[in-house]
């Protein structure tokens, strides 16, 4: 979506879901950390390096889900600070589902407190594949916007676990991220019919009439 | 607190206070406010072994957001009080957030000095080339043809150039990170506290608001071409061609921070009173 106000002051329309945009754009490996050498081989070929055990695998579903709750919540603070209520009551409603799903995860590992692993994980490009850029959000967007910023995390989600399952090389490691790869998908057909209730923003959505910003 | 309690595990939430940031949505600084605590959780250092000490300015009402010791101060004196701090208290891990307005103008002159006395803290800069908070004036960082109703057709001035001045005045750790990359600005970060002496990093942390084509850096930043170097010769070529959008540890160095390790703090004024000729 990324509702980017214009330079002139005037706001940009809301756009077509950022799902199909942000995912083709994606750059890999622009990591400043470096990557040990089966991270950048894989990377190298446009895949990520699958974890060689399901532990090492869970951590880093648990990891992406926490990044991407803990990125929500950011969110819903944010808009809860600039009155934006329906908004922010949306995002702090994602941020419980994702705490939720990790929840879940470290339920089926039989994991009582979130794992010790990597000091930060390092993901293919700068974000966590379930996580939205902080930059992505207005002030006055719509709970549509907001479901629209899920749609593209919970597909590319999809899409991460549908390539690590093609990268695993230990059969439970595979398991696991098709079992995810198919949750993950669920969750898009509940957001896509999610989506289908919430009413499509009007054109003016991101009109203020007193902008921060006055050009003229 | 007691301290014979049970420990439990450092968070990036054991560093987040209760307080809500006011920035406006989509703004770097929480990403960057995020990539400070996760950095301080995996040095695993409790919120009451840090301070972080800041200015004025957006990026400088981070130590509300943070459990840890806090000191807001004026525009441009956040060193100076950080200086004092981490002096008198050597024990304590000093943090000191600013922007480009308040770092490298308003507190220029400090930031000079910090580099060159290196004593041990770590200076974050927020740089989003525009003074945000006051409406958009453009700071030393904004591009000369930066073209707005503050400043018509551009202020027509050369950039300043955080990282050469910070090596050049002898800060023994240089780095630039990218806001949109909490992450590697976590990892930065805590690379630059646990480096002795002065470290500075420069944090490319977009303005939404007043600088809305800044979105674009994620698209443009890319890692550093060359690894880290502990040879201020080789930083300085490599920062002179340097075009801003180059992030990961540039500098590293060995200078032995100020003061020596061996100089015992000095706690109480009685204590002070004894180095003068009252």
């Amino acid at each position: 979506m990324s509702p980017t106000p214009a330079k002139s002051g005037k706001k940009v329309a809301a756009r077509k879901p950022a799902a199909k945009k942000t995912a083709a754009k994606k750059v890999p490996a622009k990591k400043t950390v470096a990557r040990k050498p089966a991270a950048r081989a894989a990377a190298a070929k446009g895949m990520p390096a699958a974890p060689r055990t399901l532990e090492a695998f869970m951590q880093q579903a648990v990891a992406m889900e926490l990044e991407a709750a803990q990125r929500y919540t950011e969110f819903a603070d944010a808009m809860e600070i600039h009155n934006n209520r329906e908004v922010a009551e949306m995002f702090r409603k994602m941020a419980k589902i994702e705490g939720k799903h990790a929840e879940q995860i470290m339920a089926e590992m039989g994991w009582r407190e979130v794992p010790a692993m990597a000091p930060v994980p390092a993901w293919e490009g700068f974000e966590g594949p379930e996580t939205t850029p902080g930059d992505e959000i207005h002030y006055l967007m719509r709970p549509w916007h907001v479901l629209q910023l899920a749609l593209a995390n919970e597909e590319r989600a999809e899409r991460f676990f549908a390539r690590l399952a093609r990268a695993a090389t230990v059969p439970s490691v595979r398991k696991a991220a098709l079992e995810l790869q198919q949750e993950e998908r669920e969750h898009v057909e509940l957001i896509q019919a999610w989506i289908k209730k919430v009413p499509q923003p009007e054109q003016d959505w991101a009109v203020d009439p007193d902008p921060p910003r006055y050009d003229e | 607190m007691n301290d014979a309690a049970i420990a439990v595990p450092l968070t990036h939430a054991s560093f987040k206070s209760a307080t809500k940031p006011i920035w406006c949505p989509g703004c770097g600084d929480f990403t960057v406010l995020g990539s400070i605590t996760k950095a301080l959780a995996v040095i695993g250092k409790p919120p009451k072994d840090v301070a972080v000490v800041s200015g004025i300015g957006c990026s400088s009402r981070i130590p509300a957001y943070t459990t840890c010791y806090g000191f807001h101060g004026v525009h441009g004196r956040s060193l100076a009080a950080a200086t004092g701090l981490k002096v008198a208290r050597p024990d304590l891990t000093v943090l000191v957030a600013s922007g480009d307005g308040d770092g490298y103008s308003i507190g220029g002159n400090h930031f000079l000095h910090a580099c060159r006395r290196n004593v041990d803290m770590t200076y974050l800069v927020m740089d989003n080339h525009v003074y945000g908070m006051t409406k958009g004036q453009p700071s030393p960082t904004t591009e000369p043809d930066w073209d707005s109703k503050l400043s018509p057709g551009g202020t027509g001035l050369r950039v300043f150039h955080p990282l050469v001045v910070a090596l050049a005045a002898g800060a023994n750790f240089v780095a630039r990170a990218f806001a949109g990359d909490p992450n590697g600005t976590a990892a930065i970060i805590a690379q630059a506290i646990t480096h002795p002496g002065f470290s500075f990093v420069e944090i490319l942390s977009p303005c939404v608001t007043f600088r809305p084509e800044q979105r674009e850096w994620k698209n443009l930043v890319r890692p550093s071409p060359v690894a880290s170097t502990d040879d201020p010769a080789r930083a300085a070529r490599l920062l002179m061609s340097d075009d801003g959008l180059n992030i990961g540890v540039l500098y590293a160095g060995d200078r032995t921070p100020y003061p020596a390790a061996s100089r015992k703090p000095r706690t109480t004024p009685a204590e002070l009173e004894t180095e003068f000729a009252l």
